[in-house]
């Protein structure tokens, strides 16, 4: 008796410290379960972390823009003769460009949210970059760096020369770059608009940078807000305000709060890129599918477990009923066994899954030999998994435990 | 023997039926209607041939069963009306058990299954009870045996454990149920020797169920069950 604790513990631990081989193995079992839930859980975490960086890198988590132009039907033939059918037909305009009415005021009051970590104004229109004879269509977008970079992280992207974006420079592609010959501190002439409101203006190229999407990277341009603004002949306007929120999953509902309250067209990320949620909320059932078949087949195996050693111990039973233990207390013996198994297998399962998952950023690299996405197991995520697994040891002990307890102790003593 | 002069019994049984299967087509009775009083002085023998109902007797005494009918008093509480809880109370604080298969639980050294009563009672295991249950198992010649696994030990030393469990907590009454049916002569006659001295010592009332005629004439009292009715009940002598 020199383990700490009370009657049943003590008897706990030796009953399953007898049945070793049985122990062992329902602990090892349960060690695999933990361990396949916790590195599902951690790959398939880091797997999405890493869609969603590479998704979300380049793009603003919401989008502020004006709502599309419309065509209203004329009230004549709205308001059609009494008895007669009128049939309307309404042409969609062509949208032009047009700004957001009022940004610099929404700009405080969208930092002002809680949920919003940084906004940035960026007008944004097609455009072409000449180099002698070689020319191409781009998307020429005019921000204050400082607040770009924290949309998008402008800086760390940078693959040459500096993030920098002073009058008279851009910020280029490194596809683009790479197409017209161009690199850090050459010209290129930038052209906009057409016919009278055609424009033209020189800048020299401060930086490279790698959006992680090779179609941005082959027609992005970013330039000052103003050079930006004078080009698509909108001056003082912008186009579109972008904002990054703290939480990505916040999009959705903060969007839509603000589409509620506010005469603008807001998307979120999710609206942009409904397939890439859909496919990450396909992967997160899945993951959810695997890890309850799991933990169901680590309930039964305990449960399977203990049901036959309280077959094998109906006479050690009987007589711990005889000698003064109450139903309780041999019910307790068998809920600590089953604790007891689920706190043993998740440890040893947390070790495995750490296991894999280090082997998993040693082993699977991609043709560049780097990893070909981190995957960590977070102790919040081990904890999680471990408390799950105990308490499917437990869950899985009621019916041993009730079974144990309702032995008569007489009848128990006589097989 | 006058019972106004009698002190109050350890166990008063009155009337006691036992049914097993209840209106089913094996409906059997197999006690009926036993009365016995069981006191302090008493080292009984209950014999009785196979099927005659001495186990059956033996449970409801330990509060192991609950008889059909009649009444049972164990230290002066009427037992009928208890739950499970206040039985297995009850049953901790009066009662010791011997049984012929020692039962003695593997995964605990001699030491620990003397001391588990203890432990089921207190939830822990104060020094002084640690060494109540030495000098125990000293006084039934195991003091070398106390470290080790039931499995490593003799028969005879088996049950002398199971006995030192029995009488850890000092119930006034201890029930043993064949106690040496499992023993060869020598072992047999040894833990019996121990059982009466334990009786004229502690002062402990024995009632030992056995089918040796021998043992039996060397009990103070003899309770003879034929078809679950008591034949006799008397001293071993008459």
């Amino acid at each position: 008796m020199t383990l700490p604790g009370g009657f049943e513990l003590v008897v706990a631990w030796r009953f399953l410290r007898e049945g070793r081989m049985q122990s062992l193995l329902i602990v090892v079992g349960v060690a695999a379960g933990v361990a396949v839930v916790a590195y599902i859980s951690a790959l398939v975490g880091g797997l999405q972390q890493n869609t969603l960086d590479k998704t979300l890198g380049a793009q603003a988590h919401v989008v502020l823009s004006e709502r599309e132009d419309a065509v209203l039907p004329s009230a004549a033939a709205a308001s059609a003769v009494a008895g007669t059918t009128a049939l309307v037909q309404a042409m969609p305009r062509a949208q032009r460009l047009r700004s957001v009415a009022n940004w610099p005021a929404l700009v405080p009051l969208l930092e002002a949210l809680p949920e919003v970590a940084a906004v940035s104004p960026m007008v944004a229109g097609s455009g072409l970059v000449l180099r002698g004879q070689a020319q191409r269509a781009v998307t020429l977008a005019g921000v204050e760096l400082a607040r770009y970079d924290r949309i998008v992280g402008l800086s760390g992207r940078v693959v040459a020369g500096q993030a920098r974006l002073g009058p008279g420079e851009a910020i280029v592609g490194r596809e683009l770059a790479a197409d017209l010959g161009l690199g850090v501190g050459d010209r290129l002439t930038l052209a906009a608009g057409s016919g009278a409101d055609a424009a033209q203006d020189t800048a020299r190229i401060t930086a490279l940078v790698d959006f992680g999407v090779r179609e941005l990277n082959r027609r992005s341009v970013v330039v000052p807000l103003r050079e930006a603004q004078s080009l698509l002949g909108l001056p003082g306007g912008a186009t579109r305000i972008d904002i990054a929120l703290h939480d990505v999953w916040a999009a959705p509902a903060l969007s839509a709060r603000l589409a509620r309250g506010w005469p603008y067209l807001v998307e979120s990320w999710q609206d942009n890129n409904a397939s890439l949620v859909s496919a990450l909320n396909a992967q997160s059932l899945s993951t959810a599918v695997i890890r309850a078949v799991v933990l169901v087949v680590v309930v039964l195996g305990i449960a399977s477990v203990l049901v036959v050693s309280v077959v094998q111990k109906q006479r050690e039973i009987g007589i711990l009923r005889a000698m003064g233990a109450t139903q309780g207390q041999v019910m307790r013996v068998f809920l600590l066994q089953g604790a007891l198994v689920g706190v043993a297998g998740s440890l040893l399962g947390v070790v495995l899954a750490a296991g894999l998952v280090k082997a998993f950023t040693v082993f699977a690299r991609g043709g560049d030999g780097l990893p070909l996405f981190t995957i960590t197991l977070p102790p919040g995520l081990a904890l999680q998994v471990a408390v799950v697994a105990t308490l499917c040891g437990l869950l899985a002990a009621v019916a041993p435990a009730r079974r144990a307890a309702r032995l008569d102790p007489a009848q128990a003593m006589r097989l | 023997m006058n019972a106004s002069t009698e002190p109050r019994p350890l166990a008063r049984l009155e009337d006691v039926t036992q049914h097993f299967n209840v209106g089913r087509p094996n409906e059997q009775q197999v006690l009926h209607g036993v009365s016995l009083e069981l006191h302090r002085h008493d080292f009984a023998a209950l014999v009785g041939p196979s099927g005659s109902g001495k186990s059956t007797l033996l449970n409801v005494l330990g509060l192991l069963e609950r008889p059909s009918g009649g009444t049972y008093e164990l230290l002066g509480e009427a037992t009928q009306a208890l739950d499970d809880a206040a039985r297995t109370r009850l049953r901790g604080r009066a009662l010791g058990f011997v049984f012929q298969f020692h039962h003695l639980l593997p995964a605990f050294s001699a030491l620990e299954n003397v001391l588990l009563p203890v432990l089921m009672r207190d939830g822990r295991i104060a020094p002084s009870w640690r060494a109540r249950a030495r000098e125990l198992l000293a006084s039934l010649g195991l003091a070398a045996a106390e470290g080790k696994r039931p499995g490593e030990l003799s028969g005879g030393m088996q049950q002398r454990v199971a006995i030192a469990r029995a009488l850890v907590l000092d119930p006034p009454l201890v029930l043993a149920d064949e106690p040496t049916g499992n023993l060869d002569t020598a072992s047999s006659d040894e833990v019996f020797a121990l059982l009466r001295r334990l009786h004229a010592e502690r002062g402990i009332a024995f009632v030992v169920v056995t089918h040796d005629p021998r043992l039996a004439a060397r009990c103070d009292r003899l309770i003879e069950l034929v078809d679950g009715r008591v034949r006799r009940d008397g001293p071993t002598g008459d």
